[in-house]
């Protein structure tokens, strides 16, 4: 999971990484209740999982209450690339010398963790330049190492040193709760020369959740996510009206992409695993119907082993159960296929022969 | 380089040449045991299990079950293994296996942290051994040895060697090949996480000077950059084997992890057109459909005749 900058900068805190005042919220009587904690000038920042929010208007200066009273709304209401505002992050102003860039992340071609460090900060990481790049194994990054990376990017005395010590604070950071990016952009030289964290982005590794107890009460899911993981699915909402099942990620997303090759768009991705059963091509179908602006369900199940007839019967129960009453294009590879076409006849439920097919008949279909 | 066939096939000659011993770690688990059945139907030469606190029991009445790797490898000789275990005991087992002497650790379960993986790719550094996965359906040499999940029915002896990240595209792809009358020389499963054991450019190494290689087949998905890498490996080499890709991933959003631990696009690291741009660099097409795979590996065995 990726957490929000307010989470990734408590760990931060917790780490001893230096911060400005900040204090979070949800809605604006709880913020105005901070305000004068925090005094201004101060900036409004939304916290939402997606990078590019300072384009999209999502950080705001408040000089005064007027200003805030104005701004909170309007940035709690903000959509940045499909994302709702989580929380509002109030942030104290900051006076800014120089802006760094810093993060560490697993390098999956080396295998290894990774730091790249930069004096050209404030922008996305793609257009940082002057990058240094460092591979630091598996193990925590020594201090001669930081003070190396402090000396490439010109860092000279007190500046040096507090820069130094941040990214040995990182590093631990990044090791003991696993992380596979930590990301620090800007990181900021201040008027007095101390360094500041400004931003912070944490990428956890989610298959070692079930060590870090610790960080689950960031945990951000769906009803329907937390469903689907339970019955050992992953499933990711998407914002058209096909929903898209089937068995293997790699197989799912192949399907994804054909559909929008062909002009259809897809509800979600649901992916139920390797194998396919009646019970989890039924448990798929429950999951759907829980998701309203779906039209209809397109299913590509590559069943080496699985009987078709099988998942054919999970469709029928689905019916009469009434969990669905959706119309269902499907392609089914695997045993008895002609027989799962008889017991499917005359049922809201089409199967064809190849996945080109049944994506033509489901684009079709939901225009109607 | 390890030479992945002389480990699975052995040599002419040795008395088990082309039936290699393999351990099955979790046999007596749900998946572990059904797939060695399937296994074994396929004809690979399963010769022990190995449960903790199941010692001295035997699986289906014939292959002795051990409690550790090292009394396994002592009573067989084996020098595969293939892991069934969940993913919280991944490690230690994995480790078991590396220091009884296992030379082919074929790490089946998903859910691995990385962290444990990357343990793991170290030990195997440091005892000259190969780790398949995880989070992979295996690797089979079809019709004579299976140490994985596929099903057989995909796939068909042959000249194509295949590579894929996907278990599920793997088997889709075969299937079109095998059709198209392309049988496969071996497939090897990458694996869908972030952190491969044998990587996509050391599957490459392992296959790239096979005698009677017909061609080559990559089913990559988006995450990470190691189909840039085999690419421009193939640029380097000059590797003139007829080679198809296939990238799963186009229409996915960014950010989000799509089913694989691996299959996410952060800012450009990872997406899919970059993969691609690096294939078409290499002279390799990309197939738009797993469909489309075998016509347009014919269309580059046409030109390379």
């Amino acid at each position: 999971m990726q957490l929000l900058e307010f989470q990734a900068k408590e760990l931060f805190r917790e780490y001893g990484i230096n911060l400005l005042d900040s204090i979070s919220s949800t809605n604006i009587e709880e913020a105005r209740k901070h305000v004068k904690e925090l005094g201004y000038p101060f900036v409004i920042k939304i916290q939402v999982p997606v990078g590019g929010r300072g384009k999209a208007g999502g950080i705001q200066k408040c000089q005064n209450d007027d200003e805030f009273e104005l701004k909170y709304p309007q940035v709690m209401d903000l959509t940045i690339k499909g994302e709702k505002a989580r929380a509002i992050l109030l942030e104290k102003m900051a006076d800014i010398k120089k802006e760094l860039y810093l993060s560490i992340f697993l390098n999956r071609s080396k295998r290894c963790y990774t730091i790249i460090a930069s004096a050209e900060g404030g922008v996305e990481i793609e257009s940082v330049k002057n990058q240094i790049i460092k591979e630091v194994g598996l193990g925590d990054v020594s201090e001669e190492l930081a003070k190396e990376v402090a000396k490439e990017m010109g860092l000279e005395g007190k500046t040096a040193d507090q820069f130094v010590d941040t990214l040995k604070k990182l590093s631990k950071l990044t090791i003991e709760k696993e992380a596979e990016l930590v990301e620090i952009n800007p990181l900021a030289i201040m008027q007095d020369d101390s360094v500041i964290a400004l931003d912070g982005k944490f990428v956890t590794d989610d298959n070692s959740n079930f060590r870090h107890d610790e960080l689950q009460k960031y945990q951000e899911k769906s009803e329907i996510e937390e469903q689907a993981e339970k019955s050992g699915f992953s499933l990711v909402e998407l914002d058209g009206d096909i929903a898209v099942v089937g068995n293997g990620a790699g197989l799912v997303m192949s399907t994804l992409d054909m559909l929008s090759d062909n002009g259809g768009k897809a509800a979600c991705f649901l992916d139920v695993g390797g194998g396919a059963t009646t019970e989890s091509v039924y448990e798929a179908l429950t999951l759907i119907s829980k998701l309203d602006r779906v039209k209809g369900i397109l299913v590509n199940l590559y069943g080496g082993i699985v009987k078709t007839t099988v998942v054919a019967e999970a469709f029928l129960k689905a019916y009469e159960n009434n969990l669905i009453d959706l119309p269902v294009f499907s392609r089914l590879k695997g045993t008895e296929s002609e027989k799962a076409k008889e017991m499917l006849q005359g049922s809201k439920i089409k199967i064809f022969d190849t996945i080109e097919e049944a994506i033509n008949a489901a684009v079709m279909g939901v225009k109607k | 380089m390890t030479d992945i066939f002389e480990l699975l096939k052995g040599k002419p000659g040795d008395s088990d040449y082309e039936k290699k011993g393999v351990i099955v770690q979790g046999i007596t688990g749900s998946y572990g045991s059904l797939h060695s059945r399937k296994m074994i139907e396929y004809g690979t030469n399963i010769v022990a299990g190995v449960t903790p606190n199941k010692g001295g029991q035997k699986f289906d009445d014939n292959i002795p079950i051990y409690n550790t790797m090292q009394e396994a490898v002592d009573a067989t000789n084996a020098k595969i293994s293939i892991l069934f275990v969940p993913a919280k005991f991944f490690l230690s087992a994995a480790k078991d296996a590396l220091n009884a002497g296992i030379k082919l650790l074929v790490a089946i379960p998903e859910h691995v942290p990385i962290r444990d993986t990357m343990e793991t790719i170290e030990l195997a550094k440091q005892k000259g051994a190969v780790v398949i996965g995880p989070n992979t359906p295996g690797i089979m040499i079809p019709e004579l040895i299976k140490i994985g999940i596929m099903p057989p029915m995909p796939f068909k002896a042959g000249k194509i060697a295949v590579l894929s990240k996907s278990g599920t595209l793997l088997y889709e792809i075969s299937d079109a090949l095998t059709s198209a009358g392309f049988g496969q020389s071996i497939t090897i499963g990458i694996g869908g996480d972030p952190v491969n054991g044998t990587r996509l450019i050391d599957a490459f190494e392992m296959v790239k000077d096979i005698p009677d290689l017909g061609g080559l087949v990559v089913v990559g998905e988006i995450g990470g950059d190691s189909e840039e890498i085999l690419a421009q490996r193939i640029i380097d080499i000059g590797f003139s084997k007829p080679t198809v890709a296939y990238i799963a991933g186009r229409a996915a959003p960014k950010e989000k992890r799509m089913g694989h631990a691996g299959a996410i696009v952060m800012g450009t690291y990872g997406s899919a057109e970059s993969k691609i741009s690096m294939f078409n660099k290499a002279n390799i097409p990309v197939a738009k459909r797993p469909a489309e795979v075998p016509v347009l590996l014919a269309g580059k065995m046409e030109k390379s005749d």
